[in-house]
Order: structure tokens, then C-alpha cells, then sequence
């Protein structure tokens, strides 16, 4: 000890990573492209700033898809009040889960398709399912290369007349469906939605309704949840983005006893 | 253009003995015998207005448009060889979309026309290109710096303008330009003034039998800055204020 003049050269922190190596993020034990490559450099292929589910729903003349406002870091409240569902143009609307990054870098490819759309004023616009493929194939090539977008998206519009739903996950797989949930809203909105769904077409209300529900399951049993979020619903009349607030009520926190 | 013919027209590379270089000269020219194209900057805003030549009955009206939109905020109207226009037209879409990767935001004007006005000058310096046989106007309107507008010719020079015109009937378009108080117009009467200057300079020209249509854009605070080919309520309203304007002009003669 005194060959240090007495100072303790105790570790500076427990459970962290070593000096040189990454954090390893609680939720994020799966490293994809974690292998040195030709450089010597390691990366870290997982999500590190991250969005929790989304919701999807189908009614019989539009969609309506709703995610929180809440980017985690790790299991970190780290960004309030960012929006993670988007008008992607007049036919289209989108919710993202999953690396908010990796998003933003999907997203500026996006609106380069809005923009040059627009530039070539053809009257031919970017539909739903146009978007929902491309982004398969973009998210497919991604996995293949070992290097996947860590995104969960839920593309939603309307297809000229006929509403559209669909989901694409992060290995470029991809399904239609009248409800479509990602995340932990898989194992806990789904059940509820489809409840409802199985029983025939929603009308709009019904369909608002059960998001507001599934919203609110969600933000009190997802830890990465959060009381606000944003929908977008979409028809014939076009797309409204708006922002909404789960109504809490922890009454029942009285009655739990024991921890 | 004493010295045409004598070999020193051959190439973009070979100064002429007086001191000028043909293939510059013969690239203005082929903008010139194209249809009048005019560009008007008023107070909150930009018009663009083309006398679009329909050179056969077989044609239909709206095919070969000279109007182009750049992202969405940026008009350019072309003036001379089409395909030299639509050329340029991808030049300056992949331009914007480079300046967007960069900085994340719609490339200025400034920017634009500078980097289009280099593209121009380069293509007078080499013997294996020929010049652009066009002339562009650029236009667009931002909340930051208003109604901005330029016009590049095919030797590379560019300026700014309040109002410019190409083309066929341009002596006569500036002159109609000059009578108006630019700065006090909005887009929304450009588009009125727009129209009446095409369809009288149609009217003075020589060959005023032949059939044209009449394209226009506007860009500015109306629009939300968003460059668009004018809605057809407001278009018919403009060839309507035109064609009036026209039998107002001829009454006034007799």
C-alpha cells in the first residue's frame, strides 16, 4: 500500500465493464457482430437507445397505430416526449420499435422516397404496401449481412380504398394482420386485441377504444413504458397525429402488501 | 460573328482571334429559339410562367413539360434543348439530395445555383463536351430569406434577379417586366401578370399562329414554400386575366 502513497487502487466501479470492453446493456445479452473484424475494432450490434411496443389496429375503414413517447437507455427513462409514430406521407402512417438510431437512419431514407416522389409530380405516390415491402427488403438485407437494423415496425394506411396493416421485424420478416403489436405489447396487447378483432370488423370508435386500452395494460405492466403517448389514425379523410395521456389510477397500490 | 465557318467554331477549347469562344455563342442561341420562359419575384414569392411550343397537332398538350420542382421548395424552368434541361434537372435533384445527406435540410438557393452554374462553366472548357444548350431560372421562397431567384446561362454565368426572361420573345418579355412594380406584387398576382406577359409576347412575335400551351408554377409564402405547378382554379384565372388583357390591348389600338 504505501508503494501507492497510501492511496487505494480499489476497482472504480463493480459490475461494469472492464476497461477497453463495452457496457453490456441489461436487455441486450444477444451481441450480433460482436466477432473483431479486419481492423481489430469490436462493436456492439444491439440496440442501446430503444422504443418499447407499438400498437397497431385495423378498423373497417382506416387504421389507427399507437406507440409511447418514451427512448430508453437500457433500462434508463432517457428521452421524454420523442415521437415514434409518424405520417410518413398522405397514405401512409408508421410506428418503430426497437433502436431509435437505427430508426432516424431508416427514416432520412424514407423521406428521400417522400421528397422524390414529390419531384417527379407524376400523381404516383408511396402506398402502404409499397413502403411495408421495400422496408422487408431492406431489413432482410440487413440480417443477411449480419448487421441487422434492431427495428420491430408496424406500417399502417390506406391502400387507395382499403386499409392496410402490416408488420416487419428485424429480420426482415414480415406479416398483415387487423391487429399488430410489437414488443412486450405481444404478450400483452395482443390477447386483448384479439379478443375483439375475432369477433368481425371494428368500427372506428371500438378500434380507438381498444388502443386506449392496450396504451394503458401497457404502461402499467411494461417497465419501459410510459403515460404518454402519440397515435396516428388514418382514412379516407387522411391522417391525424395526435397526442394522448393514459389516465392513471394507483388506487389499487394500497392494497398491495408485502414488499 | 464575322470569323463563323473560319474553324475556330469547332470546339469549346479554341478561342476565336476577336476573343470569343463560338461554342459558348451557339449553345445561347439554341436557348434562345426555344419558347419564352419568364421568372417574376415578388414580395412573397415566385412565379414562373412558360410559353411551352406544341410543335404538332399529334402531341398531346401536357407531355414535354419545361417546369421542374427540386425536393419540393425549388422551381427551374428550362429554356432550350429538353433533354439538356431534364440533364440538368437530375443533376440538381442528386445535388440537393447530396447537400440533404450533409447538412439535413433543403440546400439553399445560393448553394444550388452555384453548384449548377459551375456544372455550366465546366462544360465551355473542355473540346471533347459541348456547353448546355439551355438557360435555367431557379426560384424558391424560405420563411428565412423570402423570394429568391437566379437565372444561369450556358456559359456559367448566373445573377440574381427580380425578374428575368429567355427565350424566343425575351427582349420583348424584359421590356414588359420593367412596367411592373415587383416588389409590391404577391405571387398570387404574378400569376396574372405572368400569364398576360406570355400570351402577349406570343402575340407580338412572328410566328404567333403557332399553337403553345401556357405552363405555370409559383413558390412562396401561399404555398407554404412548397414549389408547385399552379392549381387549376388560379391557372384559368391567370389565362383568363391574359386573354382579356389581350382584347383590351387590341381595342386600345384602334
Amino acid at each position: 500500500m504505501m508503494s501507492n502513497n497510501g492511496v487505494n487502487f480499489a476497482p472504480f466501479w463493480h459490475n461494469g465493464p472492464a476497461p477497453g470492453s463495452f457496457y453490456n446493456f441489461p436487455q441486450n445479452n444477444i451481441k450480433s457482430n460482436s466477432a473483431i473484424d479486419e481492423y481489430g475494432f469490436q462493436r456492439n450490434g444491439g440496440p442501446i437507445t430503444t422504443g418499447t411496443s407499438i400498437v397497431g389496429v385495423k378498423y373497417d375503414k382506416g387504421v389507427i397505430i399507437a406507440g409511447d413517447k418514451l427512448v430508453s437507455y437500457g433500462n434508463l427513462a432517457r428521452y421524454h416526449n420523442v415521437d415514434r409514430v409518424f405520417k410518413i406521407n398522405e397514405n401512409i402512417i408508421l410506428g418503430m420499435s426497437g433502436d431509435y438510431a437505427d430508426f432516424q437512419f431508416i427514416k432520412q431514407y424514407i423521406d428521400e422516397i417522400i421528397l422524390s416522389d414529390f419531384s417527379a409530380d407524376d400523381r404516383i405516390v408511396l402506398k402502404p404496401k409499397d413502403l411495408y415491402t421495400w422496408l422487408t427488403r431492406v431489413l432482410y438485407n440487413r440480417r443477411s449481412r449480419f448487421n441487422p437494423l434492431w427495428l420491430d415496425m408496424v406500417v399502417g394506411g390506406m391502400q387507395g380504398e382499403e386499409p392496410f396493416l402490416g408488420h416487419i421485424n428485424i429480420r426482415g420478416r414480415s406479416y398483415t394482420n387487423d391487429v399488430i403489436s410489437t414488443g412486450y405489447g405481444t404478450h400483452l396487447a395482443l390477447p386483448l386485441l384479439r379478443e375483439y378483432s375475432e369477433k368481425g370488423p371494428l368500427n372506428e370508435e371500438t378500434a380507438q377504444q381498444l388502443i386506449q386500452k392496450s396504451m394503458e395494460v401497457l404502461f402499467y405492466r411494461d417497465c419501459r413504458g410510459y403515460p404518454k403517448y402519440s397515435q396516428a389514425n388514418i382514412n379516407a379523410n387522411g391522417v391525424t397525429v395526435s397526442d394522448h395521456e393514459v389516465k392513471q389510477n394507483w388506487d389499487l397500490a394500497l392494497s398491495i402488501k408485502g414488499y | 460573328m464575322s470569323s463563323i465557318g473560319t474553324g475556330y467554331d469547332l470546339s469549346a477549347s479554341q478561342f476565336s482571334p476577336d476573343g470569343r469562344v463560338f461554342q459558348v455563342e451557339y449553345a445561347m442561341k439554341a436557348a434562345e429559339i426555344s419558347g419564352t420562359a419568364i421568372g417574376l419575384r415578388g414580395k412573397d414569392g415566385c412565379i414562373l410562367a412558360v410559353e411551352k411550343v406544341i410543335t404538332s397537332k399529334l402531341h398531346e398538350p401536357d407531355s414535354g413539360r419545361r417546369i421542374f420542382t427540386i425536393e419540393n421548395s425549388i422551381g427551374m424552368v428550362i429554356c432550350g434543348l429538353i433533354t439538356d434541361g431534364r440533364a440538368i434537372v437530375n443533376y440538381a435533384l442528386k445535388e440537393a439530395q447530396n447537400y440533404r445527406r450533409e447538412y439535413g435540410q433543403t440546400i439553399p438557393l445560393k448553394i444550388l445555383n452555384e453548384r449548377l452554374s459551375s456544372l455550366f462553366h465546366a462544360y465551355t472548357l473542355y473540346s471533347a463536351v459541348r456547353p448546355y444548350g439551355i438557360c435555367i431560372i431557379l426560384t424558391t421562397w424560405t420563411e428565412q430569406n423570402g423570394a429568391e431567384m437566379y437565372c444561369i446561362e450556358p456559359s456559367g454565368v448566373s445573377f440574381g434577379y427580380y425578374g428575368c426572361a429567355t427565350g424566343k420573345a425575351k427582349q420583348a418579355a424584359k421590356t414588359e417586366i420593367e412596367k411592373l412594380k415587383l416588389n409590391t406584387l404577391t405571387a398570387r398576382e404574378l400569376l396574372n401578370e405572368g400569364a398576360k406577359i406570355i400570351y402577349r409576347v406570343n402575340e407580338d412575335s412572328s410566328d404567333s399562329d403557332t399553337k403553345f400551351k401556357l405552363e405555370l408554377s409559383w413558390v412562396g409564402k401561399d404555398t407554404n414554400g412548397i414549389h408547385q405547378i399552379c392549381p387549376v382554379n388560379l391557372y384559368e384565372e391567370a389565362k383568363a386575366a391574359a386573354t382579356a388583357a389581350m382584347e383590351q390591348g387590341d381595342s386600345d389600338v384602334e
